[in-house]
């Protein structure tokens, strides 16, 4: 051929806008479309460890809750009166006082057999008689999960008709307990948000060094013209793609760990331990964080390319 | 005076250091006007890579005003940029293929890069692969190619968006005469044809001799000389001459 080509005339004319970037352009520009070696296996390890973990404090949250919602609404009213004639009235006069409030559901007066019992290993047979005055018991069901202030003003009621009457609220003893889950779930979260630090830091790490290897070719595909916009997007595509990656393997990982944790405890059979079994929505939050994960390598994946092109003519 | 819609380059007190270094250009002024064709000569080192650099929008210089297209490119912001440099067509010195794509790809880039439709790319980078006679290694890597067919892979990727500018940096040290000529009739088809403005930088005066119509603009210990004016007045119309410019003999 001896004719000279004269190309076509470019579409991009003085003054147009310039034109979308063509997705053939974007998946050629870098010779891999993906970040690779360690890092989707670094970010698949730290996925399953934030699977873990979540799992762990959504376990704990599901176990207060069973817990609370069993203990909160029951109290227990215990009368101290050595001499037992007396006691029976005393008993009478607080049943009766519990019956005209609204907030007792049902009421039982445990018999004094029954109280032996309980105390039999402490006291020893038969120790519960006159000599050693045991107080009466009422085991009262509440209609409601009662607040601190109702209990306050239950007792001042029961104060005012018999003086030695005590009420136990059964959540006031285990608010330690309580207390020590709180701590345990806000452990999680901790963890949670520094492994999701350090994810965002691989990618940052992963996003650098690609950028280094590919910077002879970002700066020719400048200076031929292309945006930071098409740059962008072909390596956020590989932080996207590594994230996904690892992503899909870390939770699955994570789930099949928490699965079988699952299983220990099942076996148990412990109810305070069941108390703490994974419903769909558990699940499906799980599900949910290799999604943060991916959202989080593009944002960052992003925002690292965007900062190192800034610094570029 | 010149109007500014009647040039395509103006360089006003353009100085140049790396890092720390003495100043390798200093006090550049001159003005390229459009649909003219221009060699820019010196001995090795005397700095027309560098002039060019600031030509084709790679490197900022340490002082002085530089338009192109009438617009100053230093207080451009950086997202317009693109823009100019779609105008522009480089040939570098060390061609700069991007070395995991083929010849073919590598060509076809500013056209993708431009959005253009891809049915055109194949035609337009075919015909011009094979114009370049580099048909049969379309398909090759750039680390496979003799350095000849490297410089033709950038030639031929310089011209393929038809830009408004061609700059060529010592486009033809790689090939043999033969092809060298070819290569210089591409350019000058480009620019009687399509009106692009081209500026070769080149060491090997015999060239100079091949372009009747050319400029020139020589580098001297990081100074332009002209002692002939051809930087300070538009050709005239009809042709890129302009009276009193250095002439190179047809
Ligand atoms: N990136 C750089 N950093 C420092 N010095 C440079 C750089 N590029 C070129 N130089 C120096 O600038 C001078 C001019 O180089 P160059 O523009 O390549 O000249 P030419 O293309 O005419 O051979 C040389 O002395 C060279 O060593
Ligand atoms: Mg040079």
């Amino acid at each position: 051929m001896n004719e000279v080509p004269i190309p076509d005339a470019p579409p991009a004319m003085k003054g147009s806008p310039l034109p979308k970037p063509r997705k053939v352009a974007a998946a050629d520009l870098l010779p891999k479309a993906r970040f690779g070696g360690p890092i989707p296996w670094v970010i698949a390890i730290l996925i399953a460890l934030v699977v873990i973990a979540a799992a762990g404090g959504l376990a704990l949250r599901n176990l207060a809750e069973t817990a609370r919602a069993d203990i909160s609404n029951a109290v227990a009213i215990q009368v101290l009166e050595p001499n037992p004639e007396l006691r029976g009235e005393r008993v009478e006069s607080i049943v009766a006082v519990l019956e005209r409030d609204e907030l007792v559901r049902t009421l039982r007066v445990v018999p004094e057999d029954e109280l032996s019992q309980l105390l039999e290993p402490w006291l020893g047979a038969g120790a519960a008689s006159e000599d050693i005055p045991i107080p009466a018991l009422i085991d009262v069901e509440l209609s409601r999960p009662a607040s601190p202030e109702e209990i306050a003003r239950l007792q001042d009621a029961l104060s005012a008709a018999v003086p030695n009457a005590r009420v136990d609220a059964q959540s006031a003893w285990l608010a330690p307990v309580y207390g020590a889950l709180a701590a345990l779930q806000y452990l999680a979260l901790g963890l949670i948000a520094l492994l999701a630090l350090a994810t965002a830091a691989a990618v940052w790490l992963a996003a650098r060094s690609a950028f280094a290897t590919h910077r002879e070719t970002v700066e020719i595909v400048h200076l031929l013209g292309g945006t930071d916009a098409q740059i962008l997007r072909v390596f956020q595509r590989a932080a996207v793609r590594d994230a996904a990656f690892g992503g899909i393997v870390g939770l699955s990982l994570g789930s099949l760990a928490v699965w079988l944790l699952g299983q220990q405890f099942a076996a148990l059979d412990s109810g305070l331990v069941s108390g703490g079994g994974f419903g769909w929505v558990d699940w499906a939050i799980l599900l949910f964080i290799p999604v943060v994960g991916v959202l989080l390598a593009f944002v960052t994946g992003r925002m690292t390319i965007a900062f190192a092109l800034r610094s570029m003519f | 005076m010149t109007n500014r819609a009647d040039e395509i380059v103006k360089f006003d007190n353009v100085g140049l250091r790396y890092g720390t270094d003495p100043e390798i250009l200093r006090d550049l002024s001159f003005t390229l006007f459009p649909g003219s064709f221009y060699f820019l000569t010196g001995a090795s080192g005397a700095g027309k890579t560098s002039l060019l650099k600031l030509l084709y929008l790679a490197q900022k210089p340490s002082r002085g005003a530089i338009r192109l297209f009438g617009k100053d490119m230093i207080t451009l912001p950086r997202e317009r940029l693109p823009d100019y440099r779609r105008r522009l067509g480089v040939v570098f010195q060390d061609f700069r293929l991007v070395d995991h794509l083929s010849a073919f790809d590598n060509v076809a880039l500013p056209l993708r890069l431009s959005g253009t439709d891809e049915g055109k790319v194949v035609k337009a980078v075919s015909d011009m692969l094979e114009w370049v006679g580099l048909s049969h290694r379309a398909e090759a890597k750039p680390a496979t190619m003799s350095g000849g067919e490297q410089q033709r892979v950038a030639i031929a990727r310089a011209v393929i968006a038809r830009p408004r500018m061609l700059i060529a940096d010592e486009p033809t040290g790689n090939v043999d005469p033969e092809m060298a000529l070819k290569l210089l009739r591409l350019f000058e088809a480009l620019n009687n044809r399509v009106g692009t403005t081209v500026v070769v930088a080149t060491h090997d005066v015999h060239l100079l001799k091949k372009v009747p119509d050319s400029l020139i603009m020589r580098l001297n210990k990081g100074r332009l000389s002209d002692p002939t004016g051809a930087l300070r007045f538009p050709p005239r119309p009809g042709g890129s001459s302009s009276a009193g410019s250095e002439r190179s003999p047809a």
